[in-house]
């Protein structure tokens, strides 16, 4: 196999073509001529014809937003979740404190207990929103992923403290049958097999 | 004068005053939904069912706004400078025939307010008037931005005259009256009459002419949004802002009325066909103003100048020769 292929630069389709500029006229005739042109090209009636077109197919684009939402990515971190185990429905979380520890933006506080079984028992567990910068550390950082990221993008509240405690996050008991694991920064953004491309770095 | 006049024609005055104040807010909205459809959007659908609502959000709105008067502006003129545009657009509306005359309750209404005979001279010398609403308005604002958008004001203004009235000039010619109502009988013989056959450089003259006595998108250099903010209405805020839009939209309506009736016939024979016809006309030059504003981007005011002063007065100027030229042999 030839490298040829792969020496073009090009990434995307191969069907660019010159646009044909025309000099600009020097001559009072040239720019008369020039004048005439483009005064009965029609161009302007091109113009209407196309926004009238758009208008009656009436092919609308607009998404009314709080009535209809865009889906957005697996890969999407907005506000954060704790997960519950699917057998026993108890707490994933082991209280490790790693998430707290990698924390850049220092945002994680977590209060931990030994309970009576000696398990560690997470008593406190806060993000406060107002540092977050949402980078996803903590979410890959987790041994038992049991804090990702949501997919709930509407932050507004009148305080803000809220979204931000541990029973904000933590999936409820009685949904738990709904809890949905996050498929993490390896998952696939649906349809992403159109938009690959060959890569053009096989030297 | 008698009694019943007087009261006839403060009716019409009152009656078309608060119609086309109406229509300037439904124009409006007819605008952003308009604009919307062509560009692929829905525009204003939550105020009211389809966004009809969205009007009276917008009057409250205008009128309930804080008026401010700025620091360093001449407060006399900056107030007054509004009042300008809408009132000289209202005022221009005296002498143009809305429909058709008919009778109600035994009573023979003319739906013209003054019937003078220098009617069309009237109508444009009006809306000329009305620069003095965006001039005096920015040279009053204390604004770098206004004080631009007066200067090309004047320019696009002086420069239109001069066409729109050799444009009208050939098909006065013709008719050898300046009275609207004079023009609209000329044309009553059916769509063959229409002057817009017969003189149609000057149609299309005038046409091109009204888009800058409105300042519509293709001369939309007075209130240039990317270039000069607002313009004239820098400054402005709540009604007196309100006033100016209400001007520019009435005028707009009003030049539609005169364009269907000097060129595209009017209301014809005076039937009932015929005055639905009219507002037909006027509906399709209403549109068009709204459609151009999606479709065409606008012209630098040199170019305009260029346009009109080396193309278009040229071009009328030769018309009216050459009809004068036919009128005589």
């Amino acid at each position: 196999m030839s490298l040829e292929q792969y020496k073009d630069r090009n990434v995307g389709e191969q069907n660019y073509y010159m646009v044909d500029i025309e000099d600009y006229p020097t001559t009072g005739w040239g720019k008369f001529t020039r004048v005439v042109k483009r005064t009965f090209s029609g161009e302007l009636f091109v113009g209407l014809w196309v926004v009238l077109r758009e208008m009656i197919k009436f092919d609308i684009h607009t998404v009314s937003y709080p009535q209809e939402k865009l889906p957005i990515g697996p890969r999407y971190r907005a506000v954060h979740k704790l997960l519950r185990l699917w057998e026993s429905g108890y707490e994933r979380c082991i209280g490790c404190g790693l998430c707290e520890k990698i924390c850049i933006s220092d945002c994680i506080r977590m209060d931990t207990k030994i309970d009576e079984n000696s398990r560690k028992e997470v008593t406190e567990y806060t993000i406060n929103f107002g540092r977050c910068i949402f980078c996803g550390y903590c979410a890959e950082v987790c041994p038992e992923l049991a804090i990702v990221h949501g997919g709930r993008y509407e932050n507004a509240s009148e305080q803000r403290a809220h979204f931000v405690l541990k029973d904000d996050m933590l999936t409820p008991m009685d949904l738990l049958t709904q809890q949905q694991e996050y498929p993490g920064f390896g998952a696939v953004i649906p349809g992403t097999d159109k938009s690959v491309k060959k890569t053009p770095l096989a030297y | 004068m008698d009694t019943a006049l007087l009261v006839e024609t403060v009716i019409k005055i009152v009656v078309i005053l608060l119609v086309f104040s109406a229509l300037a807010g439904f124009g409006t909205y007819f605008e952003r939904k308009v604009l919307a459809f062509m560009q692929r959007r829905l525009g204003p659908m939550n105020v009211g069912p389809y966004g009809l609502l969205q009007i009276a959000a917008d009057g409250i709105k205008l009128f309930t706004k804080e008026d401010i008067i700025p620091a360093g502006v001449v407060p006399l003129i900056f107030k007054i400078a509004p009042v300008i545009t809408a009132a000289t657009a209202f005022m221009a509306a005296a002498a143009i025939p809305f429909l058709p005359s008919f009778t109600i309750f035994g009573y023979e209404v003319h739906p013209i307010v003054a019937d003078i005979n220098i009617g069309i001279l009237y109508v444009m010398g009006m809306m000329a008037v009305g620069l003095y609403g965006p001039l005096l308005g920015g040279l009053a604002s204390n604004n770098k931005y206004s004080l631009i958008s007066t200067a090309r004001a004047v320019a696009v203004f002086i420069s239109y005259e001069v066409v729109s009235g050799l444009a009208i000039l050939a098909p006065l010619m013709m008719v050898g009256s300046l009275s609207l109502l004079d023009i609209n009988d000329y044309q009553a013989g059916g769509i063959t009459h229409w002057i817009a056959f017969s003189q149609p450089v000057a149609f299309i003259l005038f046409w091109i002419a009204a888009f800058a006595e409105t300042g519509r998108t293709p001369f939309h250099l007075i209130a240039n949004d990317h270039e000069l903010i607002d313009g004239f209405g820098t400054e402005y805020s709540g009604m007196r802002w309100g006033l100016f839009f209400i001007g520019e939209y009435a005028n707009m309506f009003f030049i539609s009325f005169v364009m269907a009736i000097m060129f595209l016939g009017g209301y014809g024979d005076g039937s009932v066909a015929g005055a639905f016809a009219l507002l037909g006309k006027v509906a399709f030059f209403f549109f068009f103003f709204l459609w151009t504003r999606a479709a065409w981007p606008d012209v630098r005011p040199d170019q305009l100048m260029w346009l009109t002063w080396k193309v278009l007065m040229p071009l009328a100027v030769i018309n009216v020769v050459i009809t004068g030229f036919v009128l005589m042999f």
